[in-house]
């Protein structure tokens, strides 16, 4: 128990890093999946192409090679002087977005035209639709999914460890070296299970709030 | 006589090279109730869906209340006047469909006053006091804070009526209102129609309720193959169709 007193605070401060690339992530990856997703169901075919070849490159490329390449070679290369922990959250909205924009593609594209017609016939303009009709039924739609993909967040999160980010990892690895003890790890191991245990109860409670139609 | 308050002139619609409207041409007049029938296939549905928008025309004129929605050049050829002038003459159609298309999402007070509060800009206290007068009208007062899917099929017609109506439309399309109902629940759209026509509203209804067409509509146009092949009072074309595509319609509808 004393241990656990030694070490338990410096897995907060870790236990803290990780969170805030967890909120900050979610915070610019739902929208920008959103309007890559919206975008990529228009009509503009240049554009469309675009997102297309997007969410190829971040879906078909590791989501470790991306954080490499964004920290050793983008930022440096525009000049860019971010820490690393702006670095992880840049790589990790970019490549969640692509995830989230196929998500919500589905979800938007799963809604039946005669909801659209139905608005049409009463005079509502196409964003008019997509915001009073359509995405409140596809938020619906899409929870499950999403709620796959920020329970895979939060234990991505890790992979910031590769580039020296401090998150809950990284302190959990120097101190396991420094002190020659492996049981370190298993505290880190109940902060994720703590985190995804409240994450899938919030998302229980979010899908019980839409559970009132259909 | 009243005057001409929907006229369609030549239309015709092509999906690819399937020719689903040919030449279609009849009017609708003011307070006047058409009906639309034939077999599936003829075109009816698609008839509604490009007077409304739903669906664009290749050929042909559509003018509502002597203002044109759709023109024609000098070959036929259908051209779309600016959003600006024709907005404000599609505001004046209400359309109910054969599926409802009701917002799951919203209760039934929602649902009717979405469009007046969106589009037509209303004060929120004036759209839900016109949203109780129309729930009175169509019997559903007491369903006011249920969702689309505690309704029955009639039900939620019905509430599609009162949000078409909303919108305090001059014509109504009704695209096979009735179509998706059990039998036992049609009676009560009918009836709600029926008081719409009482009230003079002008409407063009697709149908295969022979009876409601017979006791209701002042007009019946007969369509088979996308063309118009009776148009009539109610008696002449469904007691003595004279085109024997007609006869045989009406031979095997009971």
């Amino acid at each position: 128990m004393e241990y656990a007193q030694i070490v338990i605070p410096d897995l907060i401060s870790g236990a803290k890093i990780t969170y805030t690339i967890f909120f900050f992530t979610l915070i610019f990856s739902v929208p920008l999946g959103l309007i890559l997703a919206i975008f990529g169901l228009s009509r503009f075919r240049l554009l469309k192409a675009a997102i297309v070849a997007y969410i190829w490159l971040f879906r078909g490329t590791p989501l470790l090679l991306q954080i490499f390449f964004v920290w050793f070679w983008l930022l440096p290369y525009m000049g860019v002087s971010a820490n690393r922990l702006v670095a992880v959250i840049l790589t990790f909205s970019l490549n969640y977005a692509a995830y989230f924009a196929e998500i919500f593609r589905g979800g938007i594209q799963s809604i039946d035209r005669g909801q659209y017609e139905g608005c049409h016939v009463l005079g509502f303009t196409y964003p008019q639709t997509m915001r009073l009709v359509i995405l409140p039924q596809v938020v619906k739609r899409v929870l499950p999914p999403v709620g796959n993909e920020v329970i895979t967040l939060v234990k991505d999160t890790a992979l910031a460890f590769a580039i020296g980010v401090r998150d809950l990892i990284r302190v959990a690895q120097t101190t396991a070296s420094r002190d020659f003890r492996v049981d370190v790890y298993l505290y880190a191991v109940v902060f994720y299970l703590a985190s995804t245990l409240i994450l899938t109860w919030l998302l229980k409670k979010a899908e019980q709030r839409f559970a009132y139609y259909e | 006589m009243s005057e001409d308050f929907l006229q369609i002139s030549g239309l015709c619609k092509n999906f690819g090279s399937l020719a689903v409207l040919k030449n279609v041409t009849f009017s609708v007049r003011r307070g006047e109730v058409v009906a639309v029938i034939g077999p599936s296939g003829s075109g009816k549905s698609t008839l509604l869906r490009c007077l409304i928008r739903l669906e664009t025309m290749q050929r042909g004129s559509v003018a509502l209340a002597g203002r044109a929605l759709v023109r024609q050049d000098a070959d036929g050829r259908s051209h779309y006047p600016p959003e600006s002038e024709t907005r404000p003459l599609l505001r004046k159609m209400g359309m109910v469909f054969q599926s409802f298309n009701l917002f799951p999402h919203r209760n039934v007070l929602e649902n009717i006053i979405a469009a007046p509060l969106t589009v037509a800009r209303q004060p929120r206290e004036e759209a839900i006091a016109a949203a109780d007068r129309l729930l009175a009208k169509v019997g559903l007062t007491d369903k006011r804070l249920n969702y689309p899917f505690e309704l029955s099929g009639g039900q939620k017609q019905r509430v599609a009526i009162a949000r078409a109506l909303a919108m305090n439309p001059e014509i109504m399309l009704f695209d096979e209102p009735t179509s998706a109902l059990d039998p036992e629940l049609t009676g009560e759209v009918l009836r709600t129609m029926r008081d719409l026509a009482e009230e003079k509203m002008t409407m063009l209804v697709v149908t295969h309720e022979m009876s409601f067409a017979r006791g209701v509509a002042g007009k019946i146009i007969f369509m088979d193959g996308g063309e118009v092949i009776e148009e009539g009072a109610p008696a002449a074309v469904l007691d003595n169709p004279r085109h024997p595509r007609a006869k045989a319609f009406f031979a095997q509808t009971p």
